[in-house]
């Protein structure tokens, strides 16, 4: 009998618990139409929680806070903007379930997001379909916006509503390998990649230009980003003795293999995309992270003036956790959706048009316009759906913090 | 260069700590005949509960001053979860379908896992542990980490005082006569409800160990490392013999210098170059684990097939 009352304990506690996740990611139903001011929300898609939650979380917060200037400001008059967040948890199936949750919701009228290259290849076509624009702050995968024969030079967008502020891998990995062997001159590397998406591309792309211009590939190797034991890849890079390792991936895996690969015995340091540029790849790799370099998209956001401000009001504004890497980029996303509608609603003799659908499309073609000075420099949209925005970054690990060594524009030569 | 020391040493290391973990279910295996899937997840809160006594600890304690406390608090903390598990999820379906524990044992990990993602502070992410800073040691031409010699230590100590206790205390021999024949010893007066805790508190006392190894060793943990690393002990037992406790930390040492060398060597072969490297190493482990049981099915040290299926 007591087996009975326990395994009805258990049903009744999973099934409670299923219950429970239901109503949590049900989402909210006030706004709309009240008193001739119109209420559309902005979706907003990223890892809340997770391995990558510390980046996930800077591009909410920093969302929101666009969102609330543009409030306040009363940027588009008779508009209220609201942000709806959906977490993916860095999964593209959930990536694509938030995707078809904004695309049904007839309030929303563009999202902001994802930040994995790997999510926003779900989500593409499902806001394509809907003729929603979709603005990732984050995603750099070139396929993403040039199709998959980026590579050949046969160029071709395949979603007109996607556009990003962040720049591509393709210029990415190869700013870093000049730097490296230019001005480091570092000439022997071994690259390593999680074989994601970004993380393959990014070290394809680095690959590339270092060979062009020169430096020797003493080895290359793949790891598993869902482990934390990297001893076996860290004994072969010790073995090989490169002036550097090249690591295609993000920080959760590359923090520890930073480490692992010090403790092995390699001398020189891990050099990777904007997704080690974070404070978690110090905090995950401690002291071992020294010297380590990441190149990041934009200028430092301490030092173009369009930023202070957007820093001040983020400190102002209390946010718990910082803006990370990607908060700028977040920023001027989801400034562009509201730019665009702004446009909008002044073609229209300052309403929105009734219908949503209308909405939506309108707002993806004004995008490709959009045009200001954002915090990560000036915003605009090439015909591929590309930030015009050019410049890059590098970044070193000095007393364990993440400082600018360099600023430029990617030249390929 | 001969990096064999190297590959040698780490993959030893490794294996201690899979030998470690691997004790939990060979313990459990071996009276109970259950496989405790959840037994990654009793490692996981230790980890965590090593993690807490450090946080706990006036800021600037030495490490090595730290480390008994943690040590104490990461295995009191697995063997609570241990307990609790064997109390209320294994023991109410003890004359149940094998199929049912299993399941039991599934459910209870994942419940496990997201109780840490739940509730332990900033537990969504990675939390670092606190590691020994200072140079590696050479022993033999290998390079050994500081936090790795607790477990180069730790392992020995732990199988040495576990086979003494199985062969010469009284509650080991019960243990022992329990798994050989569990009805006949509860004739002969032993209260085998008491032998099955003892054998869990064990397994999740070694996990204990195994956890707060695994902190030093990687400097990081989270809520889902209990899953791969529960994984491997279990396929450590296999591959020793389940039931056998020395063949836990047989397989266990077969498994890490398998994955080892694998990594290391495999793609030297001529015509695997493709097969070797960092992403292979779990393939090369199973595949190691199939050769093993084809060849023979009781495991490296098992000496009967479970003649009470």
């Amino acid at each position: 009998m007591r087996h009975r009352s326990l395994l009805i304990i258990t049903t009744a506690v999973a099934a409670g618990s299923l219950v429970l996740t239901a109503c949590g990611s049900r989402g909210e139903d006030s706004g709309g139409k009240s008193g001739g001011d119109t209420t559309v929300t902005i979706g907003l898609d990223a890892p809340l929680t997770g391995d990558l939650s510390a980046l996930g979380q800077g591009i909410k917060n920093s969302a929101d806070l666009a969102v609330k200037t543009a409030n306040k400001k009363k940027e588009v008059d008779g508009v209220t903007f609201k942000l709806q967040a959906l977490d993916d948890a860095a999964q593209p199936s959930a990536g694509q379930q938030n995707a078809n949750k904004f695309v049904a919701d007839d309030k929303v009228v563009g999202a902001v997001g994802p930040l994995n290259s790997n999510v926003g290849q779900s989500m593409q076509k499902v806001f394509d379909k809907a003729g929603m624009v979709e603005v990732s702050p984050a995603n750099t995968a070139p396929e993403l916006t040039q199709g998959t024969n980026w590579r050949t030079g046969k160029k071709e967008r395949p979603f007109k509503t996607y556009f990003r502020t962040s720049t591509t891998d393709a210029i990415q990995g190869p700013y870093a390998a000049q730097y490296m062997y230019n001005e480091k001159k570092l000439k022997k590397v071994f690259v390593i990649d999680d074989k994601k998406t970004y993380g393959k591309g990014l070290a394809a792309t680095f690959k590339g230009e270092f060979e062009d211009l020169g430096g020797k590939v003493v080895g290359t190797d793949h790891v598993d980003p869902k482990e934390k034991d990297f001893t076996a890849v860290a004994n072969k890079v010790a073995k090989a003795k490169p002036d550097f390792v090249y690591y295609g991936g993000e920080y959760p895996a590359g923090a520890p293999l930073a480490d692992q690969a010090k403790k092995a015995g390699l001398k020189g340091p891990v050099v990777g995309g904007d997704a080690l540029f974070s404070a978690e790849y110090v905090k995950l790799a401690k002291k071992n992270s020294e010297g380590d370099i990441a190149s990041s998209v934009g200028a430092p956001l301490e030092t173009l003036d369009s930023a202070k401000e957007f820093t001040k009001n983020y400190e102002a504004a209390g946010y718990k956790l910082p803006y990370e890497a990607y908060g700028g980029y977040a920023y001027d996303a989801t400034w562009s959706i509201i730019q665009a509608v702004k446009a909008v609603a002044e073609k229209n003799d300052g309403k929105l048009p009734e219908d949503m659908n209308d909405t939506r499309e309108q707002v993806s073609e004004a995008m490709q316009d959009v045009k200001f000075d954002g915090v990560s420099g000036k915003v605009g949209f090439d015909e591929y759906g590309d930030t015009t925005n050019k410049q890059l970054s590098l970044y070193e690990v000095k007393d364990g913090e993440h400082k600018p060594v360099k600023t430029g524009t990617f030249e390929e030569d | 260069m001969n990096d064999l020391p190297q590959q040698l040493a780490s993959g030893l290391i490794l294996g201690a700590m899979y030998g470690l973990i691997a004790i939990g279910y060979t313990m459990v295996y071996g009276i109970v005949q259950l496989i405790n899937f959840a037994h990654g997840e009793i490692v996981m809160f230790g980890a965590f509960g090593g993690l807490t006594a450090w946080l706990i600890l006036p800021k600037g304690t030495a490490l090595m001053l730290a480390l008994p406390v943690m040590l104490v608090m990461a295995v009191g903390v697995s063997v609570l979860v241990g307990i609790g598990a064997e109390r209320f999820a294994y023991r109410p379906l003890r004359n149940a379908p094998r199929l049912a524990p299993l399941i039991t044992a599934i459910g209870l990990s994942i419940m496990l896992q997201q109780l840490i993602w739940s509730f332990y502070p900033d537990a969504k992410k990675a939390r670092t542990f606190p590691q020994f800073g200072g140079e590696s040691v050479n022993i033999l031409g290998a390079n050994v980490q500081r936090g790795e010699l607790f477990l180069l230590i730790a392992a020995p100590v732990c199988m040495i005082a576990l086979g003494f206790f199985v062969a010469k205390t009284r509650t080991g021999r019960a243990m022992q006569a329990t798994s050989q024949d569990p009805d006949t010893a509860k004739l002969m007066g032993i209260n085998t409800d008491r032998i099955i805790v003892t054998a869990f508190a064990i397994g999740a006392a070694f996990g204990g160990v195994a956890a707060i190894a695994y902190g030093l060793k990687y400097g990081q943990i989270d809520f889902k490392i209990g899953f791969i690393l529960g994984l491997k002990a279990f396929t450590a037992a296999v591959l020793g013999g389940i039931g056998n406790i020395y063949g836990a930390m047989v397989g266990g040492v077969v498994l890490g210098l398998a994955e080892s060398l694998a990594t290391a060597y495999i793609e030297h072969i001529p015509g695997m170059e493709l097969f070797g490297g960092g992403a292979w190493k779990n393939v090369w482990a199973f595949v190691l684990l199939i050769l093993v049981l084809l060849v023979r099915p009781q495991g490296l040290l098992g000496e009967r097939i479970a003649d009470r299926a």
